[in-house]
């Protein structure tokens, strides 16, 4: 991923340099909006201010995100949404589907202006992002005065509330960025790289082990089972030993607590190794056609994400499920590997081929509740061994009608053009019954002035 | 300008002449020339094409900061803003006297000229029908943006 390279120039410099001052240190921030699907939800919707809002995940199943009138009544993430139906009457819970077309245009334009702040940018998740500063933190009076700019730009621009970490490494940016979040007293934006080390210090004594970004739920309690139990705790700790004891990646993760940079910023995203399109259904299915439906068009989104790497795969698995949680139904779920005899991204050969594992597993009886293709094998495209024996979906020909079917359906809507035809009644697509309008990239949804 | 002439379906009006295709035509040899032949003069408008005219680029300033709403309603019709207008919004114009400014009252988003002078805020429709909206003091006017552009469609 190549940060191993950047891991041992920075690590020699430090270890040689005699004079850290004379080191040009880096400089990481972290931004990251706050509650950010309820704070999208609020920036249209002046009802939901000082309310309490959840904001429900896929098929409206669990709270994905809470405002913190809601995280105060202890709701948990991810806590099922009719276990919260008690509160939602006590309380007066405003409960949302997720509206991920509103999510991603609001991102698009928080990362929009962070790039005004730093050209080096990574684009971490939806609703958080590393800058990386270098010296471009000189052009401020201090980070926190950088912080603080950022902070109220973006509410400015977009009305969203972000949070602001600075840290010598991306792990400590993100740590700083969870003080900030946390503690009032840093106003949104917290600077590990110009605390003194007693103040820093204090404070990493009273953070818990498994805050460390890398730092999963197994391997924290691992942790606290050697007497780790917080963050400086873990920074104090020989590296060797941990090396020994947890392996490399913890010892990078430590020497990135130390200050010592070894995950570099990863500008471009390293084209993946797999692609999932999976998802459960609004409503329980039977019938084969309808599974064929859903899975052909799992399909052909799973190849465009394909093709917008440049990839091509050699082998698709296709999967279906029923719903585990019903425990009055028949139980059924099985998964299938098609190899494809020619590594191929053409969405007409993919689909055929995922249709074709489908048959050979679908059963008559039961009730499914999940379906999903993955694409394994995959390649760069521009790697491909060729065969004496092709079929379609190999060549230039095919290459091009796919990189027509994908301009269509950028310019157009989606599925402007798909190879399966998608019947209007979309029994399998996600509930999203209390879902806001699309206020900002819908004509018809645009929020309304009043001029009375 | 266009002019619309009416059509008049009286006048005399005749296909032009056309010869009829030849069914087998004599099969003809003619010698390919291996060489490019310019045909005409290059246009002398090429060194001077310019992009076409985008009206979002007339209407925003700022992308990521300007939003879309409609309108609904009659008191800014002074502003020739009327019933259904597409508002062009941007949030990173700060707000000042005598701008047309989206605020946020009981609730809802309302349009209005700002009047913002020696410590008096007003909000003032353009429609001698609406009373202006007074802010007393401690009162807090919510403006969440300024309004730099409308857009209009009609019905033809």
């Amino acid at each position: 991923m190549g940060s191993g390279s950047g891991n041992s120039s920075t690590f020699y410099r430090v270890i040689m340099s005699t004079d850290i001052t004379l080191v040009s240190r880096q400089l990481f921030a972290l931004v990251d909006v706050n509650n950010f699907y309820v704070s999208c939800e609020r920036a249209f919707n002046p009802h939901l201010i000082n309310r309490l809002v959840v904001v429900l995940s896929n098929n409206d199943g669990c709270a994905v995100a809470r405002s913190n009138e809601v995280k105060a009544l202890g709701v948990k993430m991810g806590t099922p949404w009719f276990q919260l139906k008690d509160l939602v009457r006590q309380h007066g819970i405003i409960a949302l589907s997720s509206n991920y077309t509103l999510y991603g245009d609001m991102s698009d334009r928080v990362m929009t202006i962070l790039r005004d702040f730093s050209p080096c940018v990574e684009v971490y998740s939806i609703d958080e992002c590393f800058l990386g500063l270098q010296q471009l933190g000189k052009l401020w009076p201090t980070a926190t005065d950088m912080g603080q700019a950022i902070r109220s730009r973006i509410h400015q621009w977009t009305s969203l509330p972000v949070c602001v970490g600075f840290g010598a490494t991306k792990t400590l940016a993100k740590l700083a960025n969870h003080i900030a979040k946390k503690r009032p007293e840093f106003n949104g934006v917290c600077d590990l790289a110009a605390m003194p080390s007693s103040q820093m210090d204090a404070l990493l004594s009273v953070i818990e082990v498994g805050e460390v970004w890398g730092v999963g739920r197994r391997i924290s309690q691992q942790l606290h089972a050697v007497g780790i139990h917080t963050v400086k705790a873990l920074r104090d700790t020989s590296t060797a030993w941990l090396r020994a004891r947890f392996g490399v990646v913890m010892e990078r993760l430590v020497y990135e607590l130390q200050g010592i940079s070894c995950l570099a910023l990863e500008e471009v995203s390293a084209p993946r190794k797999q692609i999932i399109s999976s998802r459960s259904f609004g409503q329980l299915i039977y019938s084969l056609p309808e599974l064929s439906e859903s899975v052909a068009s799992y399909m052909s989104s799973a190849a465009e994400k394909l093709r917008s790497q440049n990839s091509i795969c050699h082998a698709i698995q296709v999967f279906i499920q029923t719903n585990p949680f019903r425990e009055q139904d028949k139980q059924y779920s099985n998964c299938i590997t098609v190899p494809l005899p020619n590594a191929s991204s053409d969405t007409r050969l993919l689909v055929r081929a995922a249709l074709f594992g489908l048959k050979r597993i679908y059963r008559k009886g039961y009730a499914y509740k999940k379906a999903g293709v993955i694409l394994t094998g995959i390649d760069s495209a521009t790697l491909y061994q060729g065969s004496l024996l092709t079929q379609y979906g190999v060549d230039e020909k095919s290459a091009r009608l796919m990189s027509v079917l994908d301009q269509l359906n950028q310019k157009y809507a989606r599925n402007t053009v798909s190879v399966f035809y998608v019947g209007s009644q979309k029994t399998w697509s996600m509930r999203r019954k209390i879902m806001s309008p699309c206020y900002t990239t819908k004509w018809s949804d645009v929020p309304i002035a009043h001029a009375f | 300008m266009t002019t619309i002439v009416p059509f008049k379906p009286t006048s005399a009006f005749a296909p032009p002449c056309l010869q009829r295709a030849e069914i087998d035509p004599a099969v003809c040899m003619l010698p390919l020339l291996q060489y490019r032949i310019p045909a005409g003069f290059s246009s002398p408008a090429e060194d001077y094409i310019d992009k076409k005219l985008d009206l979002n680029s007339y209407l925003i300033r700022n992308k990521a900061a300007t939003y879309f709403f409609r309108v609904i309603g009659n008191s800014m019709t002074g502003a020739h803003i009327h019933d259904g207008d597409m508002l062009v919004v941007d949030r990173s114009v700060e707000p000042k006297h005598g701008h047309i400014v989206l605020a946020v009252i009981n609730n809802e988003y309302t349009v209005k000229r700002l009047y913002a002078c020696n410590g008096v805020i007003e909000l003032h429709a353009e429609n001698p029908a609406y009373p202006p909206i007074r802010f007393r003091e401690n009162e807090e006017l919510q403006v969440w943006g300024v309004v730099v552009g409308t857009v209009a469609r009609f019905i033809v």
